[in-house]
């Protein structure tokens, strides 16, 4: 459950909460772009790097590392399943680039992981919705996306009440073979969905009861504003991603050896 | 007998809901939790059968350490029925859904269909034996999740909030349910805000503030103080409040029965009138 706590915005005020969604936005694709067009692990370890400057600004180093820590099992998923095949495609030799190559896949999980958790620790669902509807989404999607990550804590909430219960009644998930266990996950998933489901006709009433498109035209007291401060993050981060695709493919980037290894 | 020593509990975020808690519970005591919102009443009963277990501090159920025991194993013994039974219920019967507990203690079979036949008689749920729980009403559906706790006979009971939601006719029956299962010798707990269904009960009660337990008396003296039940956030029952701004006509302060106070004021009235005559 401590994945859904590196979602969950926290209300702080530092810079970085009061920059302009869009911007952080851009700027967490702008990492994510860059993690996917290289496989180096010194590039790679730049960008983890540079993100903790972020992450400190903003204070969100508890949440940050809870959303990484949930992470863990996919991470070690990741580094053993690129160790695994490459050591057996390798014809069964362990060697520094191997080793480097799966640390590196690693690492490009981590970085998308966590630029993106910094993304949704620091943009209330509120400016979420409000940088959405001025990009010219439909209301309604904004809506429903922005509810999705609103109740994404609540489910979490309800899940863990619901294995309470169900472990109250004498179920023991983590116990029988393989087959058994997905079976045990029956008790703790339909009361989860039908919650879920209720949840959202509930929901639903309470909107139309509150006129909810009534008027096709709709106004917002706030409006999001780019301000100067994010016009130079946008511009530095476009500047940023023209020169990783220009370096990509003119420059020739110094690859890690580790000793006592083949290389 | 449950035994929680010097208790402490911090949430992973944080929250402090247990303060070193000191706390002994006997066999067969009827036991009743109050406290205002978010006290820690939820908290303290998810640690008697091991769902959470005290950061600091010990809890004994049986003379056996929380910490060292599984949560079925403990559950076999404290049966906690939650509050909402929306998050339980996910069979395709009642029947289904009572079975489910018995099943997963390894009971035989001939014991399985003697305790569903024995719970679903006892809470009146037989008819609905083959109907989904889904379509039930509020209470029926509490009722089911009663029912499904019942089953294996725990010697502990807790309810979390069991009276929510519910009509009188349902807590009048849910009270002698109670009181039929306390009498048989089990030990019933019961978490609620119904100040009014704890006065007809009449449990021990401790009430419980900002994660310290501040009274642990009879159901007579807790909710006559009204002085300690206000740092809970809680008014005394309507009958203690009248009697205790009727005092200076001479009647007790602690009333909290109905029955006991129309004796009380039918003498008071009777000897009233004798006065007059002389
Ligand atoms: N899963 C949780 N994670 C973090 N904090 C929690 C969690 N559950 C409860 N708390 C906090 O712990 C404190 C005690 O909560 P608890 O649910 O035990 O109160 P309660 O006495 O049962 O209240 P209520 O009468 O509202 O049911 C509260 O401050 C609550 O916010
Ligand atoms: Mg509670």
């Amino acid at each position: 459950m401590k994945v859904f706590e590196g979602l969950k915005f926290s209300r702080k005020t530092s810079i970085i909460h009061f920059l302009d969604p869009r911007t952080k936005f851009l700027v967490s694709c702008v990492i994510f772009l860059i993690s996917l067009i290289f496989s180096e692990l010194i590039i790679l370890s730049i960008l983890f790097v540079a993100q903790i400057p972020l992450i400190l600004l903003a204070k969100i180093q508890r949440e940050w590392s809870h959303s990484i820590r949930g992470g863990a099992f996919l991470i070690i998923i990741i580094l053993s399943t690129n160790l695994i095949f490459g050591y057996i495609s390798n014809n069964f030799q362990l060697t520094s680039r191997l080793l480097i190559h799966s640390i590196a896949m690693a690492f490009r999980f981590i970085i998308i992981t966590s630029s993106f958790s910094i993304f949704f620790l620091t943009t209330s669902p509120d400016n979420l919705s409000l940088a959405l509807e001025q990009s010219h989404i439909p209301y309604e999607f904004c809506f429903a996306f922005t509810t999705a990550v609103r109740f994404v804590p609540v489910l979490a909430n309800e899940a863990q009440t619901i294995i309470d219960a169900q472990r109250s009644r004498g179920l023991e998930v983590e116990k029988g073979n393989f087959l058994k266990r997905v079976r045990k996950y029956i008790p703790l998933l339909i009361p989860l969905i039908v919650n879920a489901i209720r949840r959202s006709l509930e929901l639903a009433e309470a909107m139309e009861s509150r006129a909810f498109g009534a008027k096709k035209q709709r106004t917002n007291i706030y409006s999001l504003k780019i301000k100067k401060a994010d016009s130079i993050i946008i511009i530095s981060s476009l500047i940023i991603i023209f020169l990783a695709i220009y370096s990509k493919f003119n420059l020739q980037i110094p690859i890690i050896q580790i000793p006592l290894l083949p290389p | 007998m449950i035994k929680v020593e010097n208790a402490f509990f911090t949430y992973p975020s944080g929250v402090k809901a247990l303060e070193g808690l000191n706390l002994e519970i006997q066999d067969g005591e009827f036991i009743g939790i109050m406290g205002e919102n978010g006290a820690g009443k939820t908290t303290l009963v998810k640690h008697f059968n091991g769902l959470l277990k005290p950061t600091n501090g010990s809890i004994y159920i049986n003379g056996k350490n929380t910490r060292e025991t599984t949560v079925a194993e403990l559950s076999k013994n404290v049966g906690l029925v939650f509050q909402n039974p929306d998050h339980q219920l996910f069979c395709e019967t009642v029947e289904e859904e009572v079975t489910f507990g018995l099943k997963n203690f390894g009971f035989a079979e001939e014991k399985i269909v003697e305790r569903t036949d024995w719970v679903l008689n006892f809470l009146e749920l037989e008819r609905y034996r083959k109907s989904s729980p889904f379509i039930l009403s509020g209470g029926e559906r509490k009722r089911v999740a009663l029912a499904a706790v019942l089953a294996w006979d725990p010697n502990i009971l807790v309810l979390d909030e069991p009276t929510i939601g519910q009509d009188y006719l349902q807590k009048e029956r849910l009270r002698q349910y109670i009181e039929q299962l306390n009498g048989q010798g089990r030990t019933v707990i019961i978490v609620t805000h119904d100040i009014e269904f704890i006065a007809e009960c009449k449990p021990r009660i401790i009430v419980l503030s900002k994660g310290k337990i501040i009274n642990y008396a009879t159901a007579k003296e807790a909710l006559t103080n009204s002085e300690n039940l206000s740092k809970a956030s809680i008014f005394p029952p309507q009958i203690a409040q009248l009697f205790t701004q009727i005092a200076d006509l001479g009647l007790p302060k602690d009333v909290i029965d109905v029955y006991e106070a129309k004796v009380l004021i039918e003498n008071l009235l009777k000897g009233g009138k004798r006065n007059e005559g002389v």
